[in-house]
Order: structure tokens, then sequence, then C-alpha cells
């Protein structure tokens, strides 16, 4: 049995389709990556997943439960780090996480215990008595990390956990989050950082408007969609484009255009030749990335107008 | 209606960040009350003459209970209830866990209410200081508070659940409040406002309060206009459920 078990979920929100029909599973003690650019339903399906958000159509699962019917006994098992910094700025540090713990229903005493194991953890024990507002960014997200972990879930949910910290804290947060893993723990993270990707989870689904378009490890993915090299080129001369593209459908090589940028994907014993190349101005080639992967399954415009 | 005991977990939080900031709310518990005791009752009270030779402060004094429960639950359930809706996302990160929206909106609505019983019970001691109370029948203050608390904090609530912005409560507050507190049987009583005004202020939530405070202030609960419970009853039967579904369909996204 999966931890998560998704069923044809949609989600609208009036004329706007945010979910268009996902069908997933999550399996446990597995770390699944929701990647996807802004606007690509990630935040929406997590939210239907934490029972903050009703479903539209469709059914959700966690742990053999419905969402929509046990709320409560999902939401108990569950830690949710979000995006936004929702810390309670009436409570200091450690109030921040006996409070948290209380909502739990977790005694006082042991409270205590959890909320000291958990800023030691990560590394935030001298700050206990610091206020909310005293605390750097990277502090927060610590903060916001350790008090997730409040409640020891079986499944810990992370949007965007180390968006715009310094790369010391990122590090950090990833070997935590790492670890809880190795420790049983399933985590489902949000994310638009490849390196975060490549680095942490074990399946990646990549959304696009509303849907899953493609899903496997990250492995598997560059292999499939990246090919074994990616050149960036420019043409020569714009009156020979139709040529170029043409000559590049014979050879079945993949590419996509951006401006006056041509990305060739070549895959393995693919290559170009030299009337081709004589009509092209290499400007980098390398090895291809998570994020070619991602910029070639979602495309290379901006995805919110 | 989905609350539960948990409600109880936001009542605690709330109390709990109240007495870490009791410093900056008690002058206002104070300093309010008494001057106004001050200025209106022995000031203003030298030259008005009521009836049977009860002094103006006499009269005023249960008032100034029922108002400023009145202020407490309301300031507690706009203001501060946005804010921690609105602005500190506490609700958000109060949802993630096993509490309901419910839980929450109930829980802001009973620290309302604990706001009130605690604002009567303070400036009913100051008032009892004065020499102003004349019977144990005074002590029933306390429980009118807390129906007047749930009463306000939920009226209070539901506005916040509709409302667009922070700058809304402006609204509420000179067109609701402020008007209940100079018409409300306050400072005068109502049966002497022209006649469209008295209907108005017999059913506004303030009167009913007002009045039964003063009859049991005054250790007369006999002379009290006790059907106004049903008024306060019938306010709270309406207005709590409407606060809690509103609060919902604002947050449920």
């Amino acid at each position: 049995m999966f931890l998560i078990e998704i069923r044809g979920a949609v989600k609208r929100f009036g004329s706007i389709i945010a979910v268009a029909g996902v069908d997933l599973d999550v399996g446990h003690g597995e770390c699944f990556g929701l990647l996807g650019p802004n606007g690509a339903g990630k935040t929406s399906l997590v939210r239907m997943i934490t029972g903050v958000s009703p479903i539209g159509e469709g059914s959700i699962r966690v742990d053999g439960k419905d969402v929509t019917e046990e709320p409560r006994q999902i939401k108990a098992n569950l830690g949710v780090v979000p995006q936004e910094d929702n810390l309670d700025p009436d409570l200091n540090v450690l109030e921040n996480l006996v409070t948290f713990a209380r909502y739990f229903d977790i005694p006082r005493a042991e409270a205590k215990r959890r909320a000291m194991a958990n800023l030691q953890l990560f590394e935030l024990q001298d700050r206990q008595r610091a206020k909310i507002e005293e605390l750097s960014g990277g502090m927060k997200r610590r903060l916001l990390i350790a008090r997730a972990l409040t409640n020891q879930p079986k499944l810990l949910i992370l949007d965007e956990p180390t968006v715009g910290l310094d790369p010391q804290t990122k590090h950090l947060v990833w070997r935590k989050l790492r670890s809880l893993k190795t420790q049983g723990a399933t985590l489902l993270l949000c994310t638009q950082n490849m390196d975060e990707a490549s680095f942490l989870c074990d399946r990646l689904a990549v959304m696009n408007e509303g849907r899953i378009i493609a899903l496997d490890s990250p492995q598997e993915l560059i292999k499939k969609y990246g090919g074994s090299q990616i050149m960036e080129v420019r043409l020569r001369s714009d009156e020979r484009r139709d040529l170029v593209l043409s000559k590049l459908s014979e050879q079945s090589l993949q590419w996509q255009e951006m401006e006056d940028t041509l990305y060739i994907f070549q895959g393995d014993g693919q290559v170009l030749d030299q009337d081709l190349l004589g009509e092209l101005v290499i400007m980098n080639q390398h090895v291809p990335t998570l994020e070619d992967v991602f910029l070639k399954l979602t495309g290379r415009s901006l995805k919110e107008q | 209606m989905n609350f539960s005991y948990r409600s109880l977990r936001v009542w605690q939080r709330n109390r709990d960040v109240f007495f870490k900031l009791w410093r900056s709310e008690v002058p206002g518990f104070f300093a309010e009350p008494i001057l106004i005791l001050l200025a209106m009752g022995f000031g203003l009270g030298t030259y008005v003459a009521l009836d049977e030779g009860q002094r103006y402060i006499e009269f005023i004094a249960p008032g100034i209970i029922a108002a400023y429960a009145m202020f407490s639950a309301s300031f507690e359930c706009t203001y501060g209830s946005f804010i921690r809706m609105k602005y500190q996302k506490t609700y958000d990160s109060i949802i993630a866990t096993p509490l309901s929206i419910d839980d929450v909106s109930a829980g802001e609505i009973f620290w309302g209410t604990t706001r009130s019983i605690l604002t009567a019970c303070v400036i009913l001691v100051i008032i009892a200081a004065f020499g102003l109370v004349e019977s144990p029948w005074a002590l029933l203050v306390i429980p009118l508070a807390a129906l007047a608390g749930l009463m306000f904090s939920s009226i209070a609530l539901f506005f916040t659940s509709v409302v667009p912005a922070i700058y809304s409560f402006n609204y509420y507050y000179t067109l609701f409040i402020t008007p209940m507190f100079f018409l409300g049987d306050v400072f005068f009583p109502v049966d002497t406002l022209p006649p469209v005004f008295q209907h108005i202020a017999g059913i506004a939530p303030l009167t009913p309060v007002a009045n039964l405070m003063r009859s049991v202030v005054t250790g007369s609960p006999g002379e009290g206009a006790w059907w106004g419970l049903g008024v306060i009853v019938g306010y709270i039967a309406v207005f709590f459920p409407l606060s809690l579904l509103m609060m919902k369909r604002r947050l449920l996204r």
C-alpha cells in the first residue's frame, strides 16, 4: 500500500483549472519531488493532500485514510513546511514549538523535550529565547522545519524549503532532510531547485498546467529527455533558418527554439554533420542536467502572464 | 459546526500571548473606565438630577462595565483576529495541525469572551473601590459579561470574516459600536430617546447588557428587563454559527 494515493484529482478556482486530473502514488519512505513552474498546480495539489483545500474531483488517500473524511487523523501524522513564514510572532522560538505541540495534544513536558531536541537538530538551541523578528531568514526556515517535526510525522511535506537560503543553510537543510528519510520518514517536496531535486528525490514528477507530464527518477528523466549532450547554438544566417530546421528533422534531432537561440538535444551516438555545423555558431555544449529536462518539458517561455 | 475541545488550544495560545504582553494591555484596562467615571460621573454628574435621588455616577458605572465588555470582545475579534488571520498567518499554521477552521474560529470567540469577563471583573473592582457596588447581586456581572462577550465576539468575528481589509473596521466602530456606546443605555435611559430611536436602541445588542448590568450592580435585579436575555441569546444563536460558516468560506479555498 502506498502512503499517498491520488486518483483523478481536480481543483478549480472559478474558470481556472489549477489541477487538471492527477493520478499519483507515493510510497512509504520515499522522497518524492514535485517539480514545475509557478502556476503548474503543485501548491494546489499539496493543499488538497494536507486537507486544507477541498478536493474538486477525484480522491486522495493518505495512509489509507480519505482526506475529505478524516482530515484530523491525517493532519495528526503530517508535518507541513510552508513556503511562507507563518511562525507565531507573538511567541518566542521555544514557545512557538511548545505551543505548536499543544495543537497535537502533546503533554507539556514531552513537548519541551521534543522542542529542545528539534532546536538542537537545526542548530537553534542558542536562540530558544529569541523573538521571531530577531531571526534571519535562514533561521526562520530552519525553525519552520523543526516545528514541522513536532508530531514526529510519517509524512513531511515541504514547499520550496530552501528558497532564499545561503548555501551553508541550504546544505544543512538538505543533510537533515536526508537523515530524516533514512530514519523512515516519507518526504514530499515541491521545488524549483533542480540541484535539490536531484540531491534529495528518489522520484520526480514534472507538473505543467495542472498535469503530471513526466515521472521517473532524476537519472532516468535526464536519460529519457536530455539525451547525452545539449548544444546551444545560433544561426549564422536567419535566411537559412528553415533549411537548418529541416536538416535537424532529417537527422531526427530534437530541438527547442527560444528567441535567437536553438537548443539541440543530441542522443547517444548522434552527431551533427559538417554541413549543419557550418550553419551554426556554437555558444555552449554541455551534459544535460535536470534543468534542461525541466525546460524541455515545460517550455522555455515565461509561464505566468 | 465542526468545533471540538481542540478550540481550547487556540484559547490557550491567545491566553499565553495576553499574559505575556499584559503590561501593554493593563493601562487600557484601568485608565479609560476610571477617566470616564471621573469625567462623566463626578464632573458632568454634578449637573444631572435623577429620579429617586440616584447619583449619576451610580447610573453610569454598570453601563461602563457593559460598554467595556463590548469593547474588549470587539477589539479582540476584529483587529486581533484579523491580524492573526491575515498578517501573521497564525490560522494557516494552526489548521495544518489536527485543528479545524471551526476550532480556530470558536477558540477566537471563546477568547474574546474571556477578555470581556476579565474587563468586567477589573471594572467591577474599580467601581467597588469607588463605593458604587451595593449588593452581592453584583457578582452576576460575571455571567452577564460572559454572555455579552460571547455575543460581541461572535458578531465581531462575523464582520472579520467578510471584510476585505483592516481599514474596513472603521465602519464597524463608527456605525455600530460607537453609536451603541453613546445611545445604548450607558449614559442615559433609552426611554429619553425619540420613539424611533427607542425601538432601534431596544434591540441593539448593548442595551439589554447595560440594562441588566445596572439592575444587578444597584442590587435590584427585579427591576431589570430580563427578557433582554432572549435578545442576547438570539444574537449568539445567529452570529456564532454564522461567523464559523463565513470564516470557513473565507479560509477554505
